[in-house]
């Protein structure tokens, strides 16, 4: 194991240079429909960090355990019961960003970004390591929901967190909150991140 | 002919105007990473059009037989050891997720196998996509929208039976195989332009997508008009 990453290189590659989101491109059902606005995109990013914390450090507790051959099946089945978890939670503290959620709550059983994770790192390292990749994958993922919910909540209703910051001449760009928006901004950011990371000669 | 408009608009509804992979963004995935050649594309399409279809078959019996209030195999069940009306109260919804996502991934297998067995000329055109499927959202999405038109609806004629349940299942994985078929021609000409360097990719595929949703967006309010001209409920 001399060769894996330790805690703090899993951290701090999770947030930029391995950024779920824009350098792995997963997730990305979440990343589009949840960024109308900065609270969904937040709430979503606190569920995804909830249930990928749990999910790495039990796989990393029982890794020893498990068998290769039905080790994506138990991944599943632990990530489907927090997210069981999250959705109950949210739905009795939450319950109007529960509704405005929807169905993409139970989808983060399938968000790839967890099951990535649980394969590359927690299947394999000790439990600090794992939970600090947890932690930099979920800074990361919540930057970069965070950049495109900012960027389509400014131009789609001239507001932040819902309190209007652009002043009331601003046409809002409805187009922005729906789900062309969603493509657009995602992929101009994208092409942007790819232009910064090829200039300072990240590779990309 | 109430009933025939439902399902016609059920199926008008989830192949155009709520667009699985445009409108709901579920099916990115395979939208972006199989999106290259027409002829991948229409085997990616018909695969989750085949899985997801099975899968909204079994989530719906399997959602009206166990998992909801008062199922009745449930019911049957608790009945041996719990007294008839405590029976009759067990609730098994909190379940739901563990359970369908265990049977989306077993009856991926078992349709793998079963074409790879049967049907080999199908599996060479589909089965390299089967794996894959999954970790497909829109297969837990189709089995999600079933699940809220059948637990919690608060007229019980209101909810759906087993046609509509498929008919919406099938016509969204037409809708998924009609966007990614769209994406894959457009991608095909693409090759042939000059697109600059960091669009290079996933980034130019988002944008077209974009402009894609855009155009569906075009269907909105036709459900609408639809059934004031057919004189449906």
């Amino acid at each position: 194991m001399a060769d894996q990453p330790t805690a703090t290189e899993r951290f701090v590659q999770g947030i930029l240079p391995e950024n779920p989101v824009y350098r792995q491109l997963l997730g990305l059902c979440s990343t589009l429909a949840v960024t109308n606005g900065l609270k969904p995109a937040l709430t979503m990013a606190g569920a995804v960090g909830f249930v990928l914390l749990s999910a790495n450090v039990i796989i990393s507790l029982i890794r020893n355990l498990l068998k290769p051959h039905l080790r994506i099946v138990v991944f599943t089945l632990i990530i489907a019961a927090f997210v069981t978890m999250v959705d109950r939670f949210l739905a009795a503290y939450m319950y109007s960003m529960s509704k405005a959620l929807g169905p993409y709550i139970p989808l983060i059983i399938v968000n790839c970004i967890i099951i990535c994770r649980c394969e590359v790192c927690a299947s394999r390292q000790s439990v600090f390591t794992a939970a600090a990749d947890a932690v930099g994958q979920t800074a990361g993922f919540a930057l970069a929901l965070v950049s495109i919910a900012a960027v389509r909540e400014l131009l789609g209703t001239g507001a932040l967190a819902g309190v209007r910051v652009l002043p009331a001449a601003w046409p809002d760009w409805v187009v922005m909150v729906l789900p062309p928006g969603a493509f657009l901004t995602f992929g101009l950011l994208l092409a942007l991140v790819n232009w910064v990371a090829a200039r300072r000669g990240g590779g990309g | 002919m109430g009933y025939a408009v439902d399902i016609f608009l059920i199926a008008v509804s989830a192949a155009l105007i709520n667009n699985f992979v445009l409108y709901y963004f579920v099916g990115i995935c395979p939208f972006i990473g199989v999106s290259r050649r027409v002829e991948m594309a229409l085997g990616m399409g018909g695969a989750v059009t085949f899985v997801i279809s099975i899968a909204s078959f079994l989530s719906w019996t399997i959602t009206t037989l166990v998992l909801m209030p008062g199922a009745p195999l449930t019911r049957w069940a608790a009945g041996f050891f719990l007294p008839p009306e405590a029976a009759a109260a067990v609730d098994l919804t909190i379940l739901t997720y563990i359970v369908y996502i265990f049977v989306i991934a077993s009856s991926v297998q078992f349709v793998e196998m079963y074409v790879r067995r049967f049907y080999p000329p199908l599996y060479k055109s589909f089965g390299v996509f089967l794996p894959l499927i999954t970790t497909n959202c829109a297969i837990l999405f189709a089995c999600l929208v079933i699940m809220g038109h059948v637990v919690g609806v608060e007229n019980p004629a209101e909810a759906w039976d087993l046609g509509k349940a498929l008919t919406l299942g099938f016509f969204g994985g037409v809708g998924f195989t009609i966007a990614i078929v769209i994406m894959a021609g457009i991608r095909e000409e693409l090759e042939l332009c000059d697109v600059p360097e960091p669009f290079k990719g996933a980034a130019i595929t988002l944008i077209i997508g974009g402009i894609l949703a855009m155009a569906f967006m075009g269907f909105t309010g036709v459900d609408s008009g639809l059934r004031a001209a057919l004189g449906g409920g």
